[in-house]
């Protein structure tokens, strides 16, 4: 069969076109511009090739190895230099001409230290508002081995959260230590030296059982039960159980949380 | 940076309610990726309405044949403008055809669209024009002599063999063309319905309800334009013509509701993890372009119209109007649902958490003046083409020409 | 992985991927010298400290997060910004900290504290029951939803594990933006290409952390070598019970958080 004219002509303008097409696709394009692999290993390149700012913690030490040695001993040991001065590739390619930020003033700690109740039970927080005010951090505290000046008084300093929840439950008025011995090691190394927790339904009955606080009223004169005794004074008010019939064999926190007994105040 | 996107995120960032992951801020798809689909989608839907006379023989539809395929064409040839312009690196936008990524649905656009654009429009338009173009290259003096001689490729001949060929060559390419239309836009919706990070775009159905969404704004248009351009040559304007198209547009607003409604409803009863948001989606910042643009004004209104039109025998005034109207309200809902689509799916967080909001800039590259701009465009376009190529057939044994007999149109 | 090789396969089997990807097979064989040879030149140089070559291939990086370290001090966001040069405007991040607050009623209050909004949370500390930090990043996944809708090709992931993005390539039509279900990524409004987490590429193949892990004060983060017996990242594997991000997704992230709550999406 004769091919239609048209279709002569259409067959020539289609041809012309994938020529076209196909010359430029693939003989006058340089294979630099479709070689993926190439494009890859290029950008791999050239992401390996940018520039280093951050030097790394092993970098200080060649020359900082006394700060370094410091800081390996305190609280601080798990920080990088350079996370609270900043990086410091620079300082370590030319040690005069770039002095990395050393911050001093009040605002950089609470970066990590100010209270928020987000952050982890444990981790050292204070209210930087009420926390000795217009002192900068590093006139009481050293950066490179942070022990407090004295150990904290109240436990707050750490356990904040508790330390709210608590301050605001008909348990506020309890001293931490009215249920936790305290060993005076447990504020130099919190997590190896841990403090006391009440083993016993009895020990929630001194204040709470049916007759708490009667053997106490009695013996009351003799030094040696002073604290029992005024301990009772303050459980006066306390909602009385019979520990023999309530709540079976639980033990008392299994159904209560002690620093918020029964939910809200 | 420069200061005015600085300031315009900084509103952006005060407008969030609820979280958002803060990269979040910066609403990337804009204005110009609404048009982009809603654009598409009237070629898609003009090309299958001028299918409907070649491969289903639907005789009634014919006069309108030559115009929705010009209007494919127009609105083709401006397709890929917003897509370019709204990419951060236009001047790259090639490499889409150097180095396509065969996993990416948006890789296969240039190939999609060159397919189309060459393979099946251009191509169809040739062969229903070559008769015309060769008479029109006899028949005209001066520049417009050697354009139409060019266009036609310098072909010369019109024995009835020939043109019998060209009509059995349309008839073969619109068969490969409605699968390619369906392709063409089906995959525009694919681009959206596969992003499985986005639920309120993944989905199963997109393609399709992008599919029949295109149909019903392509039908639409195509009756609008028939309606206007009749009116300004003064002509009668043929009833039984737009009495058929109008039912199709019926039927396919029918499924497209449908399908649209049984996607809300799939969602509303799975009732996934992302359910509360997209509820918050809907009644807090779509509820005016969704609820009352897109379902209300551009879908059961209309439906009504049309249900009217139909049972009632008004006389010829009347349904013109109800048919105008309605098709004047179906684009305004169509171009709701892309905008619904493609803003509303920008719009709440994929954390699940928070809501933002779209600032449309008014003047910029991406904003509403070039967006405007580029939906008037294909209509100036449209205007040379008519005024080049002629609406009506050169010979007279076309049925169409029997009813309106009228002297070829020349520009 | 047998499974995306499939995909893969099927999808190269489509008409379009096919024929595209048997002429560029085709065209790199038959390009000339200079291409291979670059490509050969383009493996990654940058010597490790021993002076040994970097190889990709024996390594595969990934992150492990203990959420209850973390105290949301942004150190992390801000080294990351100083060492990977990310915009400084609150809108561009390629980590950023998250902190949650779970009320008694189930409501869940999430912010950034990086994203400084006017809006500040201020729940009453009695409401809350749970409340932490999350850090993010990119999760660098195995099967990376970025990197399969990149037109181009500009997004990949390396043998060694690490998505990058390729700068000079990258269009920046932000289809990885919408894909991503982390929000991860950012279009950088200097260059107009997709920005994102490398891993800080430019430090690990030096042997050095990135520089988010570096300056971590509380260890939260752990990165490592899941080829590496000795890394701390596969001991962090074994001691925990691990979850990753949006683990429906089937993105299969190499970031892995120990301890995550529930309502972290």
């Amino acid at each position: 069969m004769r091919m239609p004219e048209q279709v002569q002509r259409l067959a020539i303008v289609i041809g012309v076109i994938a020529a076209v097409v196909l010359v430029g696709r693939f003989v006058l394009m340089p294979p630099t511009l479709v070689a993926r692999e190439l494009h890859r290993s290029s950008t791999e390149q050239r992401e390996a090739a940018k520039p280093v700012k951050f030097a790394g913690s092993s970098a200080c030490q060649d020359c900082h190895d006394n700060v370094v040695e410091k800081k390996a001993k305190g609280y601080h040991k798990g920080l990088a230099c350079e996370g609270c001065h900043g990086p410091a590739v620079k300082h370590t390619e030319d040690p005069s001409a770039v002095t990395p930020a050393a911050p001093r003033d009040r605002k950089f700690c609470p970066v990590c230290h100010a209270y928020d109740a987000a952050r982890p039970t444990g981790f050292p927080q204070i209210n930087p508002t009420a926390h000795n005010p217009l002192t900068p951090c590093i006139g009481c505290h050293d950066a490179h081995d942070p022990v407090p000046p004295r150990t904290p008084k109240a436990c707050a300093a750490c356990h904040a959260q508790i330390e709210r929840t608590k301050a605001i439950s008909t348990h506020a008025l309890l001293a931490c230590t009215t249920c936790h011995t305290v060993p005076e090691a447990h504020k130099k190394s919190p997590r190896t030296v841990r403090p006391s927790k009440p083993q016993t339904r009895e020990f929630c009955g001194t204040c709470h059982a049916k007759d708490a606080g009667a053997k106490e009223a009695a013996a009351k004169g003799t030094t040696a039960t002073d604290a029992a005794a005024k301990r009772a004074k303050t459980a006066r008010q306390a909602p009385r159980v019979d520990l023999s019939t309530h709540g079976e064999t639980f033990q008392c926190w299994q159904c209560h949380y002690p620093h918020l007994p029964e939910g809200r105040s | 940076m420069t200061t005015e996107m600085a300031a315009s995120l900084a509103e952006h960032l005060e407008q969030i309610t609820g979280f958002i992951y803060p990269n979040e801020v910066e609403i990337h798809w804009s204005i110009l990726i609404v048009v982009y689909p809603y654009v598409t989608g009237l070629v898609a839907g003009a090309f299958i309405l001028a299918s409907l006379v070649k491969v289903f023989n639907v005789r009634a539809v014919q006069p309108t044949y030559r115009l929705a395929l010009l209007t494919a064409l127009a609105f083709l040839l401006i397709a890929p403008l917003p897509l370019n312009l709204h990419l951060g690196r236009p001047e790259r936008a090639f490499e889409i055809f150097l180095t396509p990524n065969p996993t990416s649905a948006m890789a296969m656009f240039g190939f999609v669209y060159a397919w189309y654009l060459m393979g099946v429009l251009l191509l169809e338009i040739w062969f229903e024009y070559r008769h015309d173009l060769i008479l029109l290259g006899r028949s005209t003096r001066g520049p417009l002599r050697w354009l139409y001689r060019a266009l036609a490729l310098f072909s010369n001949d019109v024995s009835p063999a020939a043109l019998a060929f060209d009509k059995k060559a349309i008839r073969v390419i619109t068969i490969i063309g409605i699968p390619s239309a369906f392709l063409l836009h089906g995959y525009v919706g694919f681009i959206f319905g596969s992003v499985k990070a986005n639920p309120w775009w993944s989905s199963v159905l997109m393609p399709i309800v992008f599919l029949m969404s295109a149909i019903v704004s392509g039908i639409a248009l195509v009756l609008l334009l028939y309606m206007v351009l009749t009116a300004l040559r003064r002509r009668p304007i043929d009833m039984p013509c737009i009495d058929t198209i109008s039912s199709y547009l019926f039927y396919a607003v029918i499924v497209d509701f449908s399908l649209e409604g049984l996607d809300f409803i799939h969602r509303l009863y799975e009732s996934e993890e992302s359910v509360g948001i997209l509820g918050k989606l809907i009644t807090l910042k779509l509820s005016m372009s969704l609820l009352v643009l897109q379902i209300l004004l551009g879908m059961l209104i209309p439906l009504g119209m049309l249900v009217v039109a139909k049972s009632r025998h008004f006389n010829d005034d009347m349904r013109k109007l109800l048919y105008f109207t309605s098709a004047i309200l179906i684009q305004i809902g169509i171009f709701a649902t892309r905008w619904n689509v493609v803003i509303g799916g920008q719009l709440f967080s994929k954390s699940f958490r928070g809501l933002m909001t779209y600032k449309m800039e008014l003047t910029g590259i991406e904003g509403l003046g070039v967006a405007l701009v580029l939906l008037v465009a294909p209509f100036v376009i449209l205007g040379v083409l008519i005024r080049l190529l002629p609406l009506e057939r050169a010979e007279t044994s076309s049925p169409s020409t029997e009813r309106v007999p009228a002297p070829v149109v020349t520009g | 992985m047998n499974k995306r090789d499939f995909l893969k396969g099927a999808i190269l089997f489509f008409p379009a991927g096919g024929l595209l990807a048997l002429a560029r097979d085709g065209a790199r064989a038959a390009a000339p010298g200079p291409a291979r040879e670059a490509e050969k030149a383009a493996a990654p140089e940058a010597p490790k400290p021993s002076g040994k070559r970097y190889n990709p291939a024996d390594h595969y990086y990934g992150m492990g997060i203990e959420v209850e370290k973390c105290i949301g001090c942004s150190r992390c966001v801000e080294a990351c910004k100083a060492e990977n040069d990310v915009p400084a405007e609150p809108y561009f991040f390629r980590t950023w900290i998250e902190r949650y607050t779970v009320r008694a009623d189930g409501e869940v209050a999430v912010q950034s504290p990086n994203q400084r909004t006017r809006h500040v949370e201020t729940t009453d500390d009695r409401d809350v029951i749970r409340t932490f930090f999350v850090p993010k990043l990119c999760n660098h996944c195995a099967q990376p939803p970025c990197v399969q809708v990149c037109p181009v090709g500009a997004t990949f992931s390396t043998e060694d594990g690490v998505v990058l993005v390729d700068g000079e390539r990258c269009i920046g039509c932000r289809y990885c933006i919408q894909a991503c279900p982390y929000g991860a990524r950012y279009l950088d409004p200097r260059t107009r290409t997709a920005g994102k987490c490398t891993f800080c590429y430019h430090r690990v193949v030096r042997g050095l952390k990135p520089a988010c892990v570096e300056v971590c004060p509380t260890e939260a983060r752990v990165f490592g070598d899941l080829r590496s017996k000795a890394s701390r990242l596969v001991r962090f594997r074994r001691m925990n019970k691990l979850n990753v991000l949006k683990p429906a997704l089937n993105t299969e992230p190499k970031v892995y958080y120990a301890q995550l709550d529930g309502e972290v999406r």
